[in-house]
């Protein structure tokens, strides 16, 4: 396929001085698994944050689909079809699970601006959030408020917004950060039962859920990519392993990479 | 999307959410009590009359400082807004009839709440509320200044309104008109207010209370929804202000003051923001204690509502219905 | 245009009134931007700071300099106790509750005088030094204004350079452009934001007290001046001295030319041009980053 699904040009962003973002030139393809890694500092979540339109970029472009986006603002780029993770949850913390997730659904159909039916009598909404709810096994969660949850499934219920945006670009911003380990799988169980069609974009420090998920990874360093491949490319290069040795989790990807669950890339 | 199956909807969780619009046993009470009040209490009307004002007010402030999260110190714009065009109309003879009257009024302090919401709302914190509060006194300083045509400082006094249905007068001395009068329209904005807040739109002003960032994360057009959700409330405060100087033949700068704006928010605080009925509690406590201390000592009622606002914001941030919920929760779990 | 001496009393004047508007609102405005905090009872400060010295003139003899000393010691110490016992709890908590809180705090304040003292205006007892007029070449001008004048451009100069030059002004810097990396940096938070509503708030009493010539005093002081002050921090950009003191001169002359020339709109046309201000650069004029 010619035109990629989400693609930035020379894309740069200063905050004054400092050069968060150094002409990133980067592409996800429509089904990717893709992994954004790189040291602490690298400029991934600004990049992020560029991508989804939260800050404007310096310099360079946003395509989404061949389109130029550069301009728009993050609420028509959710409309658009980019959907994100935080990498600290940003929920409803008073409200329910499902309040949460139907919030988000309602927006989508664009339910939200009505005013006078009852919100809970959209049955198209409440079923699709409790649809959601179910495949990221939630349910019993769902008339609790986001308050009393374990933190690992509010980091599901981050995902279950996410996912009911029915996103076509899908970017996770450490979707295990701060999970329990115990709890971990839950999420890269629903990770791995994304849809298909979905360009999915991990951010993340976790070289076992990188290597296990990821098609395609590119690493970041000092706002600019360092380097870009496939796991055994990465896995294999010696100057990644050089620049995870000063610091980082782990000192490097494990050895070899684990390619067993990587499907063909359309 | 597989099709859903017809289990979903039985959860409790979305039975609970289906059912959240529902009239509850309680919800006719204040209604049924105002009504006895306009049986039990003839001479009281006026007084009456003025709590039924001050809650339509309050509700008004509920909805953009209780739903969507704006904090304001200048509501009193759009009270004083309604009320001099009410005031104006009559005065100089353009327009005297009360329920046309009101709906120019609605319409007037709506057109307020559109323009400064689209120019305010678009800062945050300090900056918004002292946007507020300038706007508030930009038109205080301009109704003043105006005494040609607002009476200035003394106001505009003895407005003509005419009969209601072209039948029932608005007797100042015998407020059993307006009495009805504001019942029927605080009704009406409440009913308007209550479907309001449990449709989607409502919705989505408590997601942009709980988390704007979040919000902005869904897609939602969170200024759009708010700047609509303040001329709506600018809309009923403007008919709480016209309504009040149709009942009181009157109005004058303090419609527009800082006095009124901190009072309706008191008020609001005092029964229970963001919980629609917070209004009513929270008037009616008000009032009634004002009635009978503010008059007697003045200086004291200043120390005794500074010391309640202060145990308010540190231990009570709910007012009496979060004390109530509270309470009712501890009950609860014995 | 009448130019010469009118221009020049008018500018004189109105440079005088910015002077008290800066003192009073400079800590406001500091405190504001170092905690975010929305402390409307800011006046109520200035006002008994005011009445602390005016009082202290009148009934305890004490003379013009050890009066200021005292105001502005007095009621540091009252700010300190309330920051610590008050305050401190609502650091966190919604701006609502700290609008309600500050709200409250100041019909305390109020209720306070008017029981104590009296609902009356209480003009400040100037020294016979500070009396009279003095000749300045282009004109005659009041003395007192003219010191009031030097005592704000004295008191801009220390707090510029206390800021720029001393390590507590550098932590204080830091804190206002981003307090959560100052505190991972070890700057103790808490300690330098009492001192700082400490030094604030003494501030204010002597801006209430120098400034009761043109404000008055009285216990309506902190409501009726509540505008004028949010407008100068807010127009100033919070946390920033210079950014106040320039958007108080302005105000203040603004204020005394528009009350020459413009005597029935005055007060109309800066409101107006606060909002138009605020929308355009809604960080304030020499703000850092929006609120």
């Amino acid at each position: 396929m010619n035109t990629p699904l989400l693609e930035t040009r020379g894309l740069c962003r200063n905050f004054g001085a400092l050069a968060a973002a150094r002409h990133i030139d980067f592409r996800l393809e429509a089904g990717a698994r893709h992994a954004l890694i790189g040291p602490n500092g690298a400029g991934k979540t600004t990049f992020v944050n560029l991508l989804t339109g939260v800050i404007p970029p310096t310099s360079g472009e946003v395509r989404l689909k061949g389109r130029d986006i550069t301009g728009v603002v993050q609420a028509e780029r959710v409309k658009l079809g980019i959907a994100r993770t935080f990498q600290i949850n940003r929920l409803f913390r008073r409200l329910s699970v499902l309040d949460n997730v139907a919030i988000a659904v309602a927006e989508r159909v664009g339910a939200a601006p009505s005013m006078f039916r009852p919100a809970g009598r959209r049955r198209d909404v409440v079923e699709e959030s409790m649809h959601l709810l179910e495949t990221l096994k939630l349910t019993n969660d769902a008339g609790h408020r986001i308050a009393e949850l374990p933190y690992g499934r509010q980091r599901l219920v981050e995902l279950a917004i996410a996912l009911g945006l029915k996103p076509e670009v899908l970017l996770l911003d450490e979707p295990a950060a701060g999970v329990p380990s115990a709890e971990s799988h839950i999420i890269l169980d629903a990770i791995e039962g994304l849809p298909r069609h979905i360009g999915v974009l991990i951010i993340d420090h976790d070289m076992d859920l990188v290597f296990r998920f990821a098609q395609q990874i590119t690493v970041m360093v000092n706002g600019a990519v360092f380097a870009s491949g496939s796991p055994r490319e990465i896995g294999a290069n010696p100057d990644v392993r050089a620049v995870y040795l000063g610091g980082g989790p782990r000192t490097g990807p494990p050895h070899p990479p684990d390619v067993r669950r990587v499907p063909a890339e359309p | 999307m597989t099709a859903p199956s017809p289990g979903r909807a039985a959860h409790p969780a979305a039975l609970a959410l289906a059912r959240r619009h529902r009239l509850r046993a309680w919800e006719p009470i204040p209604w049924v009590l105002a009504v006895a009040f306009y049986f039990a209490f003839p001479r009281h009307l006026g007084f009456g009359t003025e709590l039924l004002i001050t809650v339509l007010f309050a509700i008004s402030l509920d909805l953009i400082l209780g739903y969507a999260g704006i904090v304001t110190l200048g509501h009193a714009a759009f009270f004083g807004a309604g009320a001099y065009t009410v005031g104006m109309l009559a005065k100089h003879g353009i327009w005297t009839e009360p329920i046309t009257g009101l709906i120019l009024a609605a319409l007037i302090a709506a057109a307020v709440g559109l323009g400064s919401g689209l120019v305010l709302l678009r800062t945050r914190g300090l900056t918004l509320l002292m946007l507020t509060l300038c706007t508030m006194a930009l038109l205080e300083e301009a109704a003043n200044l105006g005494h040609a045509y607002t009476g200035g400082f003394d106001g505009l006094d003895s407005l003509p309104i005419a009969p209601l249905f072209g039948v029932f007068d608005f007797n100042p001395l015998y407020p059993r008109t307006q009495y009805l009068y504001v019942l029927a329209a605080l009704f009406l904005c409440f009913a308007f207010v209550r479907t309001l807040v449990y449709s989607p739109f409502g919705q989505s002003l408590t997601g942009i209370r709980e988390n704007m960032l979040r919000m902005h994360a869904v897609g939602a057009p969170v200024r759009t929804r708010l700047v609509v959700c303040y001329t709506i409330s600018a809309a009923i405060a403007g008919v709480a202000g016209g309504i009040w100087a149709q009942a009181n033949a009157y109005v004058n700068l303090g419609t527009l003051g800082l006095d009124r704006a901190a009072t309706v928010l008191i008020i609001l605080v005092l029964g229970g923001h963001g919980r629609l009925y917070g209004a009513f509690i929270g008037a009616v406590a008000y009032m009634v204690l004002s009635h009978f201390l503010s008059k007697i000592y003045p200086t004291a009622w200043q120390l005794g509502l500074g010391l309640l606002l202060v145990v308010i914001a540190l231990f009570a941030r709910n007012g009496i219905l979060g004390i109530g919920e509270a309470a009712s929760r501890v009950l609860g779990r014995r | 245009m009448i130019f010469g001496t009118d221009l020049a009393g008018m500018l004189l004047g109105g440079v005088a009134a910015g002077m008290v508007l800066f003192i009073v609102s400079v800590g406001l405005s500091v405190t504001m931007g170092l905690m975010g905090f929305v402390n409307l009872a800011h006046g109520g400060f200035a006002m008994l700071g005011g009445y602390a010295i005016v009082l202290a003139m009148k009934h305890w003899g004490f003379g013009f300099l050890p009066a200021l000393a005292f105001g502005f010691v007095a009621t540091a110490a009252v700010s300190v106790a309330f920051e610590r016992l008050l305050y401190a709890r609502l650091y966190r908590a919604a701006e609502l509750d700290q609008v309600l809180f500050t709200i409250g705090l100041v019909f305390i304040m109020i209720a306070s005088v008017t029981v104590l003292i009296g609902p009356e205006n209480q003009p400040l007892p100037l020294p016979a030094m500070l009396q009279g007029q003095v000749d300045l070449g282009v004109t005659r001008y009041r003395t007192y204004s003219v010191v009031l004048i030097g005592i704000g451009v004295a008191i801009v100069l220390g707090l510029w350079l206390g800021v720029e030059r001393t390590r507590m002004g550098a932590q204080i810097r830091a804190a206002v452009d981003n307090r959560r990396m100052a505190e991972s940096l070890g700057i103790n938070i808490d300690r330098l934001f009492t001192v700082t509503f400490a030094l604030g708030s003494g501030m204010a009493a002597l801006g209430g007290g120098l400034g009761a010539e043109f404000l008055g005093l009285d216990p309506q002081y902190p409501l009726k001046y509540l505008v004028y002050f949010l407008i100068v921090v807010a127009v100033g950009g919070l946390g920033r001295v210079t950014g106040v003191f320039y958007a108080a001169l302005l105000i203040g002359v603004l204020d005394f030319a528009l009350k020459k020339y413009l005597p029935q709109g005055g007060t109309l046309f800066i409101y107006a041009l606060t909002i138009l201000l605020l929308l355009w650069r809604p960080q304030g004029l020499f703000g850092g980053k929006a609120t």
